[in-house]
């Protein structure tokens, strides 16, 4: 790496002299430009005007949550579409046994679905349900390698959600609120704790399968927060961020020359107009280059070990969940904070994507990689502090959807989601539904309770993580949440 | 209004030193009177409100505080105020209590312990009378007077306008001097930059620089104003408010056209239309009396709501969210407040009540759109604004009046033909065109062999081909139709109509060519058409598509007749293309060709001559008489003149850039509007009955002489012109405000979307006044607002920090300089392809398609079509880049655009890595430097000339000499490593894209 040095000490020395001042200023308040802004947005936002106003020069420094954390980072396994509890988690034989009959009248009143047109009939499942572990948790035949971690995960059955629509459910469960324009989990975790890496975004979003998820950006967008707290997805194939690459016939040499020249403008410009914003720039562009190196290096899965490949079930090269999941663990590794998973597509509503054979499909590409990614974790000493989560935005209806093969429709009542490391109960079997699984019988948890639980193991009182815009202070959890204490460890 | 009335702070300023660097001695708090609205509302509102406020649903102790008759209220010998003795309000005592259970604010409101300060002025404010106020924002404007200028020194010199005199007088009392005029070329780029959204050209600053004229810059003003490109600028202002996109949003998110609404908007922003009439229009302009196309246009604004077109939705959920997206936006643009938390209770701060939230819901709540596009209008590029396209609207008109004008003749055709027709009996036959038989020519053609009747062609089957163009022979006299027969060969002792397996063929395109070019055919009949295989496939254009007849006859006809547009004219030689299916095997065994040059159409198609001909034996044997519709419609099928006439239409149609732009329309009768019970649409609050739109209580009310619509329900229409109504006292604030912001970077009132008592209040209350004043008095002129705020003294400051103002006012609220603001996505790039000379001065028309990087759609649920633009349309300016908000070009979302799901009324900057990497590495980026580098490259002189160049061209002003000197010796090593002599200028033209400078307006 070549650098221009003529005259950098001397540069050098005026710029720390002046960075120091525009510093000083800005703890005293005197910020400008973007600072300004974004330091009268959190001022307005919390009261600990300290952590504002790092927040406003280094948006991604690490800060400290409301109380000791027992999270740092989160990795959330998104199943994008909905898997059916009925042929993963839920035996009902009940279900079973009343299968091709119409669900009970009283049962079904006042419940809305997307699809069904209410002659349809209830479908036992095919699948071959056991119990693991000391747990004892009911897991099917299709989850094989999970079903052999039960004891390490923490279960929730019940889970409820408030709508039946893919692209509204996936908001809802990332942002608490079904239509677009909100901050995302990912976007609130980094704007509390900030990131500490220094050569990678905080909030990464990885995809696979045949198609992304509905919704598409806005799912981890940063609403209101700063653009800074957006996560940035990262493509498994072609360069891992946009405009990762240095142009055609650019060599590393020659972007590290044209950022040098940059830098020494941008000095000079900061000489000139006293604009801290200027800083905040040129350290944006230091990143900028570091990424250039780091984020190849980081896909570049060769240097994995035989025996971690094959317990992934990851090729290098060839993208899949089990490279995502492995990616996954780099990232954390590397100090990103949160990583968030897409695998598509878990829609089954019968006819093409059916649970025959499309859903043995998927749950082979998830099983093997997702119970890897615990075991990884825990090897590495990395499972106490690192909250993995698995689940999708709904689950799906007891009755079959009339298509052939037959599937069944979204249902948003008593889908189960699993939870490891990060403070949460290994072996927890949380909530319960009823022997239909039309509805939950006992510990019901809303997504609501979901997000308030993941920001309390991140150390944060989810009624206090939160941001003025347009005249209200707004929260992940809208005005509902509770932490689900049997969750905890 | 209220008389004017000199506030203290006024009274404080104009009475204020002569010389305006007096440091004044800090103004002391304490002598002063406790004011509510300065002083006690905001500890009341931030502490208090949530449970003692204006929600019913969750108020503690059924105590309000907002309310002065309640607060002072005998609570059995209590009162939780008692004007002019604090020690026995109630209020003081529970603040100052010990006692966990008593103490306010509660523990369990997680707030912190009021202050000594604060618990002070409540102190002394209930020991003056406890007098309270109305929220300042919700009060009548002022009639206010600026400040009276200095006589003379260094302010006077500096202030230019009112403006000025109220900023200055605000500086003053904090001891403080406003900053010293901008650069001249700083100031330029500025102006350029606020008022059109790009920068000057090197000619434009070199001008000003020279012009000396006192008002050089005030002529640089007004002519920036009446350049199209200032309604594109804010234009782009209000599209974010509008929400405006090109796309549907949620999952399908497919592309919509409401492109001719945001032509409308740059188009009445260049004309200067006045905001009340702008508001009007883009409410309601459907309701006006005689709306015309441009007034329905314009109700595309609340036509920017999103439709859900993902499987599965109930569509009375989205129109629900779409009217309460429209409530919302419309609270936020017009009055400033964030209504929507009314949706699912009272407003806990301000004074909207849930049920006055569901009565603004229901001006909205009776239009016909249900989730899909509704109501639309066809809109031709050109035609509201801007660059015309290949077609204009006139010619589209033209083009159907004369399918019109066709019809009228119709009966004289029909005449005509019918004489040439005496018998029609079900089983005569009627004329035959005289068919000829078309001799192939003597060479046979590849592919093909000549059968013994000198006139059938036999086709191979091998080699696969799927084009064959056969030419015609020279006529004597013109050709109108040519005819096709794909005959059946005996194969093996079966009858084979195709070289297929399945025996079928199909035709996909047909085409003639003349000496001068193709001849265009208009129509295609056939004896019989397979389902979806109709002969007019033929003739769509479209490739994809053809004609085929089943395989289950191969002994019937199987014939099609092609019509050109125009006949093919004697003696011209012609040949007849055919396109087969792709594959090949769908290829006809034989294939005769015929032509007629009767002048008719009838009797081409044997299926629409018995069906004319039935319908005129049953229109004969009617009892009630001769149907003569269904004769004309029968006869429509087969009357050339009408097919010429809807063929020129649509070959227009084809060529013509044409959005469908969606529209606001009633309902006749209007829908009965409920309470939403904690905001969901399927809970009605039947008890309460129905209620009738109305505008909040807090607020003047809905006029009652307003003209009541034929439904006797007040309309959109009433709304919008109480929202722009004198004794409005928000719409007019809210708009100068965040008119101001634009140029300053904060508002007047820094919460510009929160005017309410949660919202900061104004820093400049008089000069908000006077300037809402000055707004409304002028007409409500969005160009007179603006050159009265670019023309001030305040506005032409350096940007430049101060050791002193950084110590009184860091946040720079009372503008003694300017600020460094970030451009806009939008203008980051436009700013570039100016510098490269690449950027389109094109106004208007659809979106269009820049490139952007590989990899967009990795994360979306499909693909969205992406046609990378090629040519001008390349460098469009970027507020016409195609935005589907489930997946916006990177430009956007990397440079802080949000996805215009709900309104947005300013963007929040950041300054991200990922912004370098757009600048360093992007396809944008890269092809500006070069095309900027060879730009510079190319002119001639010294490289310091040329550098010089390049800043001027990137940054509108000269490099300082450290500049100069740093871009030179950069220059030089890149030079040192080779290549092409071009290659270091576009590496310097790259440096010069990615500084802070580029990306900031200083």
């Amino acid at each position: 790496m070549a650098c221009d040095m003529t005259g950098r000490p001397q540069r050098e020395l005026q710029s720390q002299q002046l960075l120091h001042q525009t510093r000083r200023q800005f703890f005293t308040g005197a910020g400008v430009g973007i600072g300004t802004i974004a330091l009268a947005e959190m001022l307005r936002g919390e009261s600990g005007t300290a952590a504002a106003a790092g927040r406003a020069t280094e948006p991604l420094a690490v800060r400290e949550p409301h109380f000791p954390p027992r999270a740092k980072r989160v990795i959330f396994l998104f199943m994008a579409g909905g898997p059916s509890q009925f042929e993963l988690f839920a035996d009902k034989p009940k279900l079973r046994e009343l299968n091709g009959q119409a669900p009970p009248e009283s049962l079904m009143r006042g419940r809305q679905f997307a699809f069904l047109k209410g002659n349809e009939k209830l479908l036992g499942s095919k699948r071959k349900f056991s119990r693991h572990g000391q747990s004892g948790m009911e897991v099917s035949e299709l989850l094989p390698h999970t079903a052999g971690i039960a004891d390490e995960l923490c279960w929730v059955r019940s889970v409820t959600t408030d709508v039946f629509n893919h692209a509204p459910a996936k908001l809802f469960m990332n942002t608490g609120f079904q239509a677009p324009g909100r901050p995302a989990l990912g976007a609130w975790v980094t704007y509390g704790l900030g990131s500490p890496s220094r050569d990678l975004p905080g909030f990464v979003v990885l995809q696979s399968g045949p198609r992304g998820p509905r919704g598409g950006s806005t799912l981890w967008s940063s609403g209101f927060l700063p653009s800074t707290y957006q996560g940035v997805p990262f493509r498994s194939q072609g360069d891992a961020i946009l405009d990762l690459q240095s142009p055609a016939g650019v060599s590393s040499r020659q972007q590290r020359e044209l950022f040098d020249f940059v830098r020494q403008l941008n000095e000079d410009r900061l000489t000139v107009t006293g604009d801290p914003e200027i800083q905040t720039r040129i350290n944006a562009y230091e990143m900028a280059y570091r990424m250039q190196t780091s984020a190849p290096e980081l896909m570049d899965l060769s240097a994995e070990s035989a025996a971690t490949l094959t317990a992934y079930g990851a090729v290098p090269g060839k993208p899949s969940f089990a490279n995502n999941c492995l990616l996954a663990r780099r990232l954390v590794e590397r100090g990103v904070r949160f990583v968030q998973l897409y695998h598509t597509n878990w829609d089954h509503h019968g006819g093409g994507e059916n649970l025959e054979g499309e859903l043995e499909r998927v749950t082979r590409e998830v099983d093997q990689p997702g119970a890897a990614l615990v075991q990884d974790l825990r090897q590495r000493g990395l499972l106490d502090d690192t909250l993995v989560v698995w689940g999708g935005e709904f689950g799906r209806t007891p009755m079959g959807e009339l298509r052939a093969p037959v599937g069944r429709d979204h249902h948003v009542e008593g889908f189960t989601m699993w939870f490891a490391g990060g403070g949460t109960r290994p072996g927890a079997i949380i909530g319960a539904t009823d022997e239909l699984g039309l509805g939950v019988v006992e510990d019901k948890v809303h997504v609501h309770d979901i997000n308030a639980t993941l920001l309390h193991l991140l150390g944060f009182d989810h009624e206090r993580l939160t941001y003025r815009f347009q005249g209200r202070d707004f929260r992940l959890t809208d005005v509902h949440g509770e932490v689900v204490q049997a969750m905890l460890a | 209004m209220h008389p004017t009335h000199p506030s203290p702070v006024r009274v404080l300023a104009l009475s204020g030193a002569v010389a305006w660097f007096t440091v004044l001695a800090g103004t002391t708090a304490a002598a002063e009177a406790v004011r509510f609205n300065r002083d006690i509302r905001p500890i009341l509102s931030d502490n208090c409100f949530a449970c003692h406020g204006p929600d019913e649903d969750d108020r503690g102790g059924d105590l309000r505080l907002d309310v002065r008759s309640e607060a002072i209220a005998d609570r059995g010998g209590t009162h939780a105020i008692l004007p002019g003795k604090p020690e026995e309000s109630e209020i003081l005592r529970r603040i100052l209590s010990h006692d966990a259970d008593e103490v306010m604010p509660p523990p369990r409101a997680k707030k912190q312990k009021l202050t000594a300060a604060h618990i002070d002025l409540v102190r002394r404010w209930i020991r003056e009378g406890a007098v309270y106020q109305n929220h300042w924002a919700f009060e009548p404007l002022e009639l206010v007077s600026p400040p009276a200028a200095a006589a003379a020194g260094p302010a006077a010199a500096w202030a230019r306008t009112p403006i000025d005199q109220f900023i200055l007088a605000r500086l003053r009392e904090e001891g403080l001097a406003p900053s010293p005029p901008a650069d001249r070329a700083v100031l330029l780029r500025r102006v350029w930059l606020d008022l059109v959204g790009l920068q000057p050209s090197r000619q434009e600053l070199e001008s000003f620089l020279r012009d000396e004229s006192p008002d050089a810059y005030e002529r640089v003003v007004d002519r920036l104003l009446a350049s199209p490109h200032y309604g594109e600028r804010w234009g782009r202002h209000w599209l974010d408010q509008a929400r405006y996109a090109d796309s549907n949003g949620y999952s399908i998110d497919a592309a919509r056209a409401m492109w001719p609404w945001r032509d409308w908007v740059i188009d009445a922003l260049n004309r200067d239309m006045p905001f009340d009439r702008f508001t009007i229009e883009q409410l309601a302009g459907d309701l006006l009396p005689q709306a015309n196309r441009l007034q329905r246009i314009a109700t595309g604004f609340h036509r920017n709501t999103m439709i859900n077109q993902e499987g599965g939705t109930k569509p009375e959920q989205f129109r629900s969210e779409a009217v309460v997206d429209r409530v919302n936006t419309t609270g936020a643009v017009w009055l400033g407040l964030t209504v929507g938390c009314a949706q699912c209770h009272s407003h806990k701060y301000d004074p909207l009540t849930h049920k006055e939230y569901f009565q603004l819901f229901g001006f909205f709540n009776s239009d016909t759109d249900i989730n899909n596009v509704g109501d639309s209008v066809e809109v031709v590029q050109g035609e509201i604004t801007g660059t015309p396209g290949a077609v204009s609207r006139a010619e589209l008109d033209m083009a159907e009046r004369a399918i019109v004008a066709t019809r009228s003749g119709v009966r004289d055709r029909l005449e005509a033909w019918l004489a040439a027709w005496p018998s029609i009996e079900p089983d005569a036959p009627g004329p035959a065109n005289a068919w000829t038989a078309v001799t192939p020519p003597a060479a046979p053609l590849p592919g093909t062999t000549l059968e013994e009747d000198g006139v059938t062609l036999a086709i191979e089957g091998t080699p696969v081909r799927r084009t064959l163009v056969i030419p015609l022979p020279v006529g004597t006299a013109a050709v109108t139709a040519i005819r096709l027969e794909m005959p059946a060969a005996e194969v093996d002792g079966t009858l084979r109509r195709s070289h297929a397996k399945d025996d079928l063929f199909v035709l996909n395109a047909a085409s003639l060519t003349g000496p001068t070019g193709d001849l265009p055919l208009m129509a295609a009949f056939a004896t019989a058409e397979r389902p979806k295989f109709a002969a007019a496939a033929i003739v769509d254009g479209r490739p994809e598509t053809g004609w085929s007849v089943a395989a289950q006859d191969p002994a019937a006809e199987a014939a099609v007749v092609l019509v050109p547009r125009t006949p093919i004219p004697a003696d011209t030689a012609v040949s007849l293309r055919l396109e087969f299916a792709a594959g090949g095997s769908q290829l006809p065994r034989r294939l005769r060709i015929e032509t007629t040059g009767d002048p008719q159409l009838v009797p081409l198609d044997v299926a629409a001559r018995d069906t004319l001909g039935a319908a005129i034996i049953a229109s004969r044997a009617a009892e009630e008489g001769p149907r003569e519709a269904d004769v004309l419609k029968a006869f429509a099928v087969v009357d050339r003149a009408q097919h010429a006439a809807v063929f020129d239409r649509d070959a227009l149609r084809r060529r013509a850039q044409i959005g469908q732009t969606m529209v606001m329309k009633s309902l006749p009768q209007p829908r009965q509007t409920f309470l939403h019970l904690r905001g969901d649409y399927l809970n009605p609050d039947l008890k309460l009955g129905p209620l009738a739109p109305d505008t909040p209580a807090f607020l003047p009310p809905l006029a009652a002489d307003t003209p009541a619509a034929p439904s006797g329900t007040p309309t959109r229409l009433d709304l919008a012109r109480w929202l722009v109504r004198p004794d409005n006292p928000l719409t007019p604030r809210v708009t100068v405000n965040r008119v101001w912001m634009r140029y300053f970077g904060a508002g007047l009132v820094e919460t510009e979307n929160d005017f309410g008592t949660q919202g900061s209040m104004p820093t400049h209350p008089e000069l908000l006044d006077w300037l809402a004043g000055e707004f409304v008095r002028g007409g409500w002129s969005l160009k007179k607002l603006h050159r009265l705020i670019v023309t001030t003294a305040t506005y032409r400051q350096a940007s430049v920090q101060r050791d002193d103002l950084a110590a009184r006012d860091p946040r720079n609220l009372l503008l003694g300089r300017q600020n460094r603001i970030r451009l806009d996505a939008e203008v980051v790039r436009d700013t570039a392809l100016k510098a490269a000379d690449l950027l389109s001065a094109d106004i208007g028309g659809p979106s269009v398609y820049p490139p952007q990087p590989e990899g967009v759609y990795a994360f979306t649920q499909a693909g969205k079509p992406w046609p990378t633009a090629t040519g001008p349309q390349r460098y469009r300016r970027s507020l016409y880049t195609q935005f589907y908000r489930s997946a916006p070009h990177p430009l956007f979302t990397t440079f802080d655009a949000p996805n215009f799901s709900v309104s947005c009324t300013r963007r929040l900057p950041s300054n991200t890595p990922l912004q370098s990497l757009m600048l360093a590495n992007d396809v944008i980026f890269v092809e500006a430097a070069a095309a900027l580098g060879d730009r510079v490259a190319a002119l001639p002189g010294p490289d310091d000339r040329r550098i010089d160049a390049m800043f001027e061209l990137c940054l509108a002003r000269r490099p300082t000499a450290q500049e100069r000197a740093a871009s030179g010796d950069f220059l030089r090593s890149q030079t040192a490593a080779g290549g092409a002599a071009a290659m270091p200028w576009r590496t310097l033209a790259r440096g010069l894209i990615n500084t802070d400078n580029f990306v900031t307006r200083e």
